[in-house]
């Protein structure tokens, strides 16, 4: 299988991957650099647990071709903690309401969220609601969520 | 074992070229959202995957005269435009309502109509303001009215060494008040089972001018041209509107089937319910505008 060198700017980092052709953002992510936050749910763009963020745009990860990443920015739930370990609003948002409960939806719903707050500062809890209908919590915590999100909005005013 | 070659041309010039010389053994993938699926879930791939997602080129939305939409337009460039949300309303709700944010940050308007799903949300509203397809090959361009595009479930007269490089609605289309219903259970992450695009011009009261598509009534997206020509020269009245329902959902316009989403007899009822309350949306759209 052919494999290809793709570089990229990875949560603030110049990376290159050395990858086959074939592989998706996300199994590059979780594979060649053991970032497994990003997961892979369904698999085909419906679940939303490999949501990460590309060119300021969320986007699933599993049905990005590598080479569509060239050149490209990608931000994942690894790069959003600070160096020092202090961690975004958002996460801190979704430990204190409880946004979290078994955890697998969680990085996704994050990401969709940051790309959301990161466009729109203030949002209504319908902005809130459509920017994570692509991130399945089967768990059903979605009230928690919006309230995280909420709150973490409120926080980074 | 899933291989291909993927390949990413920076211009259209050099993207024909790679489909001639590949034939049949290549596909084109854009936004990948229908593409990427069908290969993970069919464990079967084109040898040559052609990415046509670096042709910036074909990424716009303008008006010069007439509408132009680029084919790689993507959902979210649709739903975040003014332009489409005011003068193509119908085109905004039903970009507005495919998949996800993540999706429709990928998914673009020239892969929806090539897919050609019988359930795909932008085909409705092209249906409704008379969109012309363009497209380029080794012979040179060409263009086809929607009406013509599809013909058959997930088959259109595109060729295999074509790319579909525009979407046109002509300027007259400004006239109209447009509106499109996606019927599903849920509000997100899922397809219709039935779609309704209406579009009107008014004269005062009078619908004189109207446009009725429909999709998941037949195997292609399809005009309910009977109730179309029932409605022309006739109020905007509840008796008018609702005998146009009952025309559209008839077997005169459509053939609707029963599926895992959904019966025939009920779809034929959701349409019955649904064209009316469209068509009086696109109406009061329309003079909302003119009003301003």
């Amino acid at each position: 299988m052919k494999k290809v060198s793709i570089s990229f700017t990875l949560n603030g980092n110049s990376v290159t991957a050395e990858v086959p052709e074939t592989w998706t953002l996300l199994k590059t992510l979780r594979e060649y650099f053991e970032l497994t936050g990003a997961k892979e749910g369904c698999g085909v763009g419906e679940c939303g647990a490999c949501t990460v963020i590309m060119d300021g745009q969320a986007i699933n990860s599993c049905l990005c071709p590598i080479p569509e990443v060239e050149g490209r920015s990608v931000d994942t739930i690894e790069g959003l903690a600070g160096e020092d370990g202090t961690l975004h609003p958002l996460q801190d948002a979704f430990l204190k309401n409880n946004g979290v409960q078994c955890g697998y939806c969680t990085s996704g719903m994050i990401m969709s969220s940051k790309a959301l707050l990161d466009q729109k500062p203030d949002p209504t809890e319908e902005e809130i609601r459509t920017a994570i209908a692509g991130n399945f919590c089967r768990c059903t915590g979605y009230v928690q969520i919006v309230e995280s999100v909420e709150m973490a909005a409120k926080e980074l005013k | 074992m899933i291989d291909y070659d993927y390949l990413r041309p920076d211009n259209l010039e050099e993207a024909l070229r790679l489909l001639k010389e590949y034939g049949p053994k290549a596909a084109i993938i854009a936004g990948g959202t229908d593409v990427m699926v069908k290969i993970r879930n069919t464990r079967k791939a084109p040898e040559v995957l052609v990415s046509i997602r670096g042709l910036n080129d074909l990424r716009y939305i303008d008006k010069a005269g007439d509408y132009r939409i680029g084919a790689l337009t993507t959902h979210r460039m649709l739903e975040e435009s003014d332009l489409v949300k005011t003068e193509l309303s119908a085109l905004y709700d039903g970009a507005s309502k495919v998949g996800s944010v993540q999706v429709r940050n990928v998914a673009t308007i020239g892969g929806n109509i090539c897919n050609a799903a019988p359930s795909a949300d932008t085909a409705g509203p092209l249906l409704v303001l008379d969109a012309v397809v363009f497209m380029e090959g080794p012979d040179g361009k060409r263009s086809v009215p929607i009406t013509e595009f599809f013909t058959g479930t997930y088959r259109t007269v595109l060729k295999r060494e074509e790319v579909l490089t525009e979407i046109r609605i002509p300027g007259e289309m400004e006239e109209f008040g447009s509106a499109y219903w996606k019927h599903s259970r849920r509000k997100a992450m899922n397809l219709p089972i039935l779609g309704i695009a209406v579009s009107v011009k008014m004269d005062d009261q009078i619908i004189s001018d109207v446009r009725i598509g429909l999709t998941v009534a037949a195997p292609t997206p399809v005009r309910a041209y009977k109730a179309e020509d029932f409605l022309k020269g006739r109020p905007l009245s509840d008796e008018a509107l609702s005998e146009a329902g009952r025309i559209a959902a008839s077997t005169e316009c459509c053939s609707l089937r029963d599926s895992l989403r959904g019966e025939a007899w009920y779809r034929a009822e959701i349409i019955e319910t649904y064209v009316p309350r469209m068509a009086r949306l696109a109406a009061e759209r329309i003079s909302k505008r003119r009003s301003k």
